[in-house]
């Protein structure tokens, strides 16, 4: 009994050592420093083909095959990547009039798109005819202000996802835009709007103060910016919330030249992107973390 | 002994939080890669679309009927072969599920000479040219309209001086453009009365300024693409000749 005592007594001490140099190791190791990217289309609009040499003001853009390509070479550098789309995936070309959406979904999932937010487009064939497609769809579809709960799309959407990737937690909620006057009701059915700023809060106080996120994104259709109007954009919907850190737009297929630093209600740095249209450019935003503060005692450097 | 298993467990905790201490943000660096030709194809999914494509462009191009010459927006003043071809398919198309499911008949159609984007040329007639002339995705509105919103119509249409593409409705106008006749299904327009007037959503909207279809009493929207109408109407036909009509003209 005495010597099972010992020896139990002395593993437990080895383990202590063991364990202890390993956590010691963990404090004297430089500071980890992790870098997340992502990438994000938007407004797609079923333009799997490169544009053709005699396209005017596109020739020989675009594409499925090479934004595939590009995505891959993204990630074999920095696997910590995430892929999102802005919705609008479908309507554009007689791909989406003759399969109703399907390759562009297979497509997406064979890219391995992470999440992508639904536009007032993706409702063309009408909300049964994007339910249809949910099968070849392998991402997930966030939208934090469609109640969906009397349509048939319930439960096949969420507000919000959390990645995580090497440690760092990603949380990407999804907005759509107003439907009424945009799309015909007997189209999106009983899908209720709910207003996206009230959302936003609600999501940024979950996903930063709840869920403890280390990055918040909004993946939103709501257009980047309408002059001369009241109507929710994603330039006002930054300026009237906290702790978004980035929010990627669609539906106004803004061509930036380069994403847009704006305060937010805090009178914090964000960023506020969007790629314009038809997969003819990728959105490709890195954030850098470590775990040594004095880097981010100055604030966060924004490089754009 | 329990307790040292215990003990063990909860360094080992401790350890594992020390690890998960909280990463901050020092940099962020945004930028937009243009997606070019200078980037290969991705063989795989290259391979995986060829089949989807290949079968639209063998449904696109197959022959559904034939045009007799070729027919461009720009070939008349007030009124163009092409335009007629497509306003009066607009009609003969819509006017049977309008009426199924209204009662009512279709009396006029109002399309713009913007919309047709591509001459109907002389040769095999394919899907392929219903979306080259119209390859947006309009659909077919028909909309109520009381007289005085017909006078603002016609009105639209002397000015604009442009051959927008209409049907049943006749126009006649002087050398100073002024209105001479106006005909609806070859009847003198009636006061205080309600017209069905097809057209598309776009121009409902206002596009191409035409202001005149709001307000109005109601609006019909039956779920119709110009482009399926003019591919059901290219179904029909064996051979499409359109022609330069009297429906819109200037006497002088």
């Amino acid at each position: 009994m005495k010597r099972r005592d010992f020896i139990q007594q002395a593993s437990a001490g080895t383990a202590l050592v063991t364990l202890g140099s390993l956590g010691l190791q963990s404090f004297t190791n430089k500071p980890k420093t992790t870098k997340v990217t992502i990438l994000h289309t938007n407004d797609v609009h079923s333009h799997i083909d490169t544009f053709g040499p005699e396209d005017g003001r596109n020739a020989n853009k675009g594409g499925v095959a090479r934004r595939a390509s590009l995505i891959d070479s993204i990630r074999k550098e920095n696997p910590n990547t995430l892929l999102l789309d802005a919705g609008d995936i479908f309507q554009g070309t007689p791909y989406f009039n003759y399969y109703g959406g399907e390759l562009e979904f297979k497509l997406m999932s064979k890219l391995k798109y992470d999440a992508a937010t639904i536009g007032n487009h993706d409702f063309d064939n009408g909300i049964d005819g994007l339910y249809a497609q949910l099968p070849h769809a392998n991402f997930q579809f966030l939208s934090a202000n469609y109640d969906f709960s009397n349509t048939i799309m319930d439960t096949h959407t969420k507000p919000y996802q959390i990645f995580i990737k090497d440690g760092i937690k990603i949380g990407v909620f999804g907005l759509g835009i107003k439907l009424d006057g945009l799309v015909a009701p007997k189209m999106f059915k009983e899908t209720k709007y709910l207003n996206p700023v009230e959302i936003s809060q609600d999501m940024s106080r979950i996903l930063k103060t709840e869920e403890k996120c280390d990055l918040v994104i909004c993946l939103s259709h709501l257009g980047y910016h309408y002059r001369n109007s009241n109507k929710i954009s994603d330039l006002s919907l930054a300026k009237a919330t906290k702790d978004i850190d980035l929010i990627i737009g669609g539906h106004t297929h803004t061509f930036l030249p380069k994403p847009t630093v704006v305060k937010n209600k805090e009178n914090k740095n964000m960023l506020v992107n969007q790629v314009g249209c038809y997969g003819i450019n990728l959105g490709k935003i890195d954030f850098y973390f470590d775990s040594d503060k004095n880097k981010s005692a100055n604030g966060t450097s924004i490089i754009v | 002994m329990r307790f040292t298993h215990f003990f063990i467990l909860l360094y080992f905790l401790t350890f594992l939080n020390c690890k998960h201490e909280k990463s901050n943000l020092y940099k962020i660096e945004g930028k937009q890669i243009q997606v070019t030709d200078s980037i290969a194809l991705d063989s795989e999914i290259e391979a995986f679309i060829k089949p989807f494509r290949d079968n639209i462009q063998k449904d696109l191009d197959s022959t559904l009927a034939y045009s007799a010459g070729t027919y461009s927006k720009n070939d008349g003043d007030f009124n163009t072969a092409v335009g007629n071809f497509m306003a009066d398919a607009v009609y003969s198309e819509a006017n049977p599920i309008f009426k199924s499911r209204t009662g009512k008949d279709i009396d006029l159609v109002l399309l713009n000479h913007g919309g047709i984007r591509a001459p109907l040329n002389k040769g095999s007639v394919s899907k392929r040219t219903a979306f080259q002339l119209m390859p947006f995705e309009n659909s077919i509105v028909v909309i109520a309209l009381k007289t005085s919103q017909i006078n603002s119509l016609i009105d639209y249409l002397l000015k604009a001086k442009r051959a927008h593409p209409i049907s049943k409705l006749k126009l006649t106008i002087d050398e100073n453009f002024n209105l001479v006749d106006a005909k609806i299904k070859d009847e003198h327009i009636k006061n205080n009365h309600t017209y069905y007037v097809a057209t598309s959503d776009y121009l409902y909207n206002g596009g191409d300024n035409m202001s005149f279809f709001k307000p109005n009493d109601s609006i019909y929207r039956i779920n119709y693409k110009i482009r399926n109408a003019l591919i059901d109407k290219f179904n029909k036909l064996d051979t499409i000749k359109p022609v330069i009509d009297d429906r819109f003209i200037q006497i002088k």
